[in-house]
C-alpha cells in the first residue's frame, strides 16, 4: 500500500485553476520529487496535501483520506510542511520556534531528545537558540524549518525548495542531512525543487509537473536520462 | 508632598486597572489586529455577575472565582458566536460588530439591572493596612491581585506550550496550523483570558467608583490611552503604560488641571502618541532577514 497517493488532484486560487487532475502516489521509506518550473504547481500541490487550498479529487495518506480535513488535523497524521518561504516565527527565538514543532507530541522526555538530535544535525542553530529567529540567515532558517519539521517526529516530510536562495555549499550540508534523516530515521519525502540535478540526486522517484499536470514520472535513474529533461531541467 | 505621594499612591492602584484592562486590550489587538471596543463593558457585565452572587449570599472570594471563570466562559462563547463569522470581513464591519456587542451588553445590563448606581463591596477591611495614612487597603488590595494576575499571564506566555501557541498564532497563523496548532480555539482562548482579566479589573474598580452600567467607560479609555502608550503590540508596556496613566490622571487631577478634566488627559494621550509615536514606547521593532 502506497504511504501517500493523490489521484486527479484539482486546485484553483479563487477563479485561476492551477492543478488540472493530477495524480502520483509514494512509497514509504522513499524520497520522491516534483520537478517543475515556475508556476507549474508545485507549491499548490504540496499546499493541496496540508488543505490548504481548496482541492478536488481524492488524497489517502497511510490508507486514510485525508482530503476534506483541516491542516491541524493532517499534521497530526504525520505529515511535516516545510513551505515555501520557510515559516519562520520570527519575534520567537530558534529554541521557540524548534519547540512549536513538537507542540502536538505528548512525549516530553522524547521531544528534550530530539531537540538535541536536531541540534547535533545543524550545531548553528544550537549557537544560535536564544536569538530571535527573524535575525537569522536565510540558511539558518531553512535549517530551522527543515528541524522544525523533524521536532514533529514525522511519517512523511513535504519540502518546498529548500535549496531555495542557498549558498551551494550550504545545499550540500542540508541534502546530505536529509538523505541521513531518510535512512536512519526512515522518515519519507516528498520534495519539491527548482534544482533537478540536486533533486534527482537525493530522490528514488520523480514527477514532472507542467501547468498542474503530471507530464512524465519514472525513478530518478530513469528521468535524468529523458532527453527533454536533460534539455529543459538540467541543462546539458 | 504628603498629598503628592498620596495621589501617586492612588493613581497605581487605579492604574493597575487600567494595565489590566490594557493587556485584555493587547491580547486581543495582538491576535486579530482589532481593537475590542466592547472589552470594558463586557467587564461590566461581569461585575454585575459577581454582584449578583454576592447578594444571593455566596461569601466573597467563592463569587469572585466564579465570575472569573463564567467570564473565561462567556468570552470564548462570544468569540466562537459572534466574532468569528466576521473573522475575515472588512476591518469596518468588525467594529460595527464591537460597537454592538458594547451597546447589546450596556443595555441589557441596564435592563436587568436598571441604571441606578449600586455599592459593590470590597474583600478587604475599611480601615488602612497597618496604620498607613497614604493608601486604603482597598487600593493596597486591588495593586496586589493586579500584580498576581499580570505574574500568573507573564508565566503562562513565558513557560507554557499553550502560552507560547498563543504568541505563535497571533504572529503567524500559517505557519501555526502547519505545527498543528487550533488556531481558531488560540483566540476564542485568547477571547477568554482577556474576558477574565476585564472581570478582576471591573470587581477591583467598582468599589471606588460604584456599580453602574456605564461604570467602564472612563476605565476603557484610559486603558486604551495606556495600551497605545505602551504600544499596542507591546503586553510589557501596556502594563507599564496602565500604571503611568493611573499616576498621570491622579497626580494631574489633583494639583494640575482640577478633578473635572481628568478623562482629557487620557485623550490628549491618545492623540499625543498617534503623532508623535504612533508605535507607542514598547512597540516593537521588528527584524526580519530574508
Ligand atoms: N495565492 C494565489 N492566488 C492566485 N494564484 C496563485 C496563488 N498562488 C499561486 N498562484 C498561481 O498558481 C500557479 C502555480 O503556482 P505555484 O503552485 O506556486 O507554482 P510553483 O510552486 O510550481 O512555482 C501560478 O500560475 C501562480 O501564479
Ligand atoms: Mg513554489
Amino acid at each position: 500500500m502506497a504511504l501517500l497517493e493523490a489521484s486527479n488532484l484539482h486546485a484553483a486560487y479563487g477563479q485561476t485553476r492551477v492543478l488540472h487532475g493530477i495524480s502520483f502516489s509514494m512509497e514509504e521509506g522513499t524520497i520522491t520529487t516534483l520537478l517543475g518550473a515556475n508556476g507549474a504547481g508545485k507549491t499548490t500541490t504540496l499546499r493541496a496535501l496540508c488543505g490548504m487550498v481548496r482541492t478536488e479529487g481524492k488524497m489517502r495518506f497511510g490508507g486514510q483520506r485525508i482530503d476534506g480535513r483541516a491542516t491541524e488535523d493532517i499534521v497530526r497524521m504525520g505529515i511535516a510542511h516545510v513551505p515555501d518561504g520557510r515559516g519562520t516565527f520570527a519575534n520567537l527565538t530558534t529554541e521557540e520556534n524548534l519547540r512549536l514543532g513538537a507542540y502536538t507530541r505528548q512525549d516530553r522526555a522524547a521531544v528534550e531528545t530530539d531537540l538535541e538530535r536536531v541540534y547535533g544535525y545543524f550545531p548553528r542553530l544550537r549557537e544560535r537558540r536564544a536569538q530571535q529567529a527573524g535575525t537569522l540567515s536565510g540558511g539558518e532558517q531553512q535549517m530551522l524549518a527543515v528541524s522544525r519539521a523533524l521536532m514533529l517526529r514525522p511519517k512523511l516530510m513535504l519540502l518546498d525548495e529548500p535549496s531555495f536562495g542557498l549558498a551551494p555549499l550550504i545545499v550540500k550540508e542540508l541534502f546530505g542531512i536529509l538523505r541521513t534523516v531518510n535512512e536512519k530515521e526512515h522518515v519519507s519525502m516528498l520534495v519539491v525543487e527548482q534544482n533537478a540535478a540536486m533533486a534527482l540526486d537525493l530522490a528514488d522517484h520523480a514527477y514532472l509537473i507542467e501547468t498542474g499536470r503530471v507530464v512524465l514520472s519514472g525513478s530518478s535513474d530513469d528521468i535524468r536520462k529523458d532527453d527533454a529533461v536533460r534539455r529543459s531541467y538540467l541543462g546539458y | 508632598m504628603d498629598a503628592l505621594l498620596h495621589q501617586v499612591l492612588a493613581g497605581l492602584a487605579t492604574g493597575g486597572i487600567y494595565a489590566s484592562v490594557a493587556l485584555a486590550l493587547v491580547m486581543i489587538y495582538q491576535a486579530t489586529h482589532h481593537v475590542n471596543f466592547a472589552q470594558g463593558e463586557l467587564a461590566m457585565f461581569s461585575t454585575y455577575i459577581a454582584w449578583s452572587l454576592i447578594n444571593a449570599g455566596m461569601p466573597y472570594w467563592a463569587a469572585f472565582f466564579l465570575t472569573v471563570a463564567f467570564s473565561f466562559v462567556l468570552g470564548v462563547v462570544i468569540e466562537r458566536v459572534v466574532i468569528r463569522p466576521v473573522e475575515n470581513s472588512p476591518v469596518l464591519s468588525v467594529v460595527v460588530v464591537f460597537i454592538a456587542l458594547l451597546v447589546i451588553l450596556n443595555s441589557v445590563t441596564g435592563w436587568i439591572y436598571t441604571f441606578t448606581i449600586k455599592t459593590f463591596p470590597s474583600p478587604f477591611p475599611e480601615q488602612p493596612l497597618f496604620g498607613n495614612k497614604y493608601m486604603s487597603s482597598h487600593e493596597i488590595g486591588a495593586i496586589c491581585i493586579t500584580m498576581v494576575v499580570l505574574l500568573l499571564l507573564y508565566g503562562f506566555f513565558r513557560f507554557t506550550p499553550l502560552g507560547l501557541a498563543m504568541r505563535a498564532a497571533a504572529q503567524n497563523p500559517e505557519s501555526s496550523r502547519l505545527v498543528g496548532i487550533r488556531v481558531g480555539w488560540i483566540l476564542a482562548l485568547g477571547w477568554g483570558l482577556a474576558a477574565a482579566i476585564g472581570a478582576v479589573a471591573g470587581m477591583m474598580v467598582a468599589p471606588i467608583v460604584f456599580l453602574d452600567p456605564n461604570m467602564m467607560g472612563g476605565v476603557l479609555l484610559y486603558a486604551f490611552a495606556a495600551a497605545l502608550v505602551g504600544g499596542i503590540d507591546s503586553p510589557g508596556g501596556a502594563v507599564f503604560g496602565g500604571f503611568l496613566v493611573g499616576v498621570l490622571e491622579n497626580v494631574l487631577g489633583a494639583f494640575v488641571i482640577g478633578n473635572e478634566l481628568k478623562l482629557a488627559v487620557a485623550l490628549v494621550l491618545i492623540i499625543g502618541v498617534l503623532t508623535v509615536r504612533p508605535s507607542g514606547f514598547f512597540g516593537k521593532v521588528h527584524v526580519t532577514r530574508v
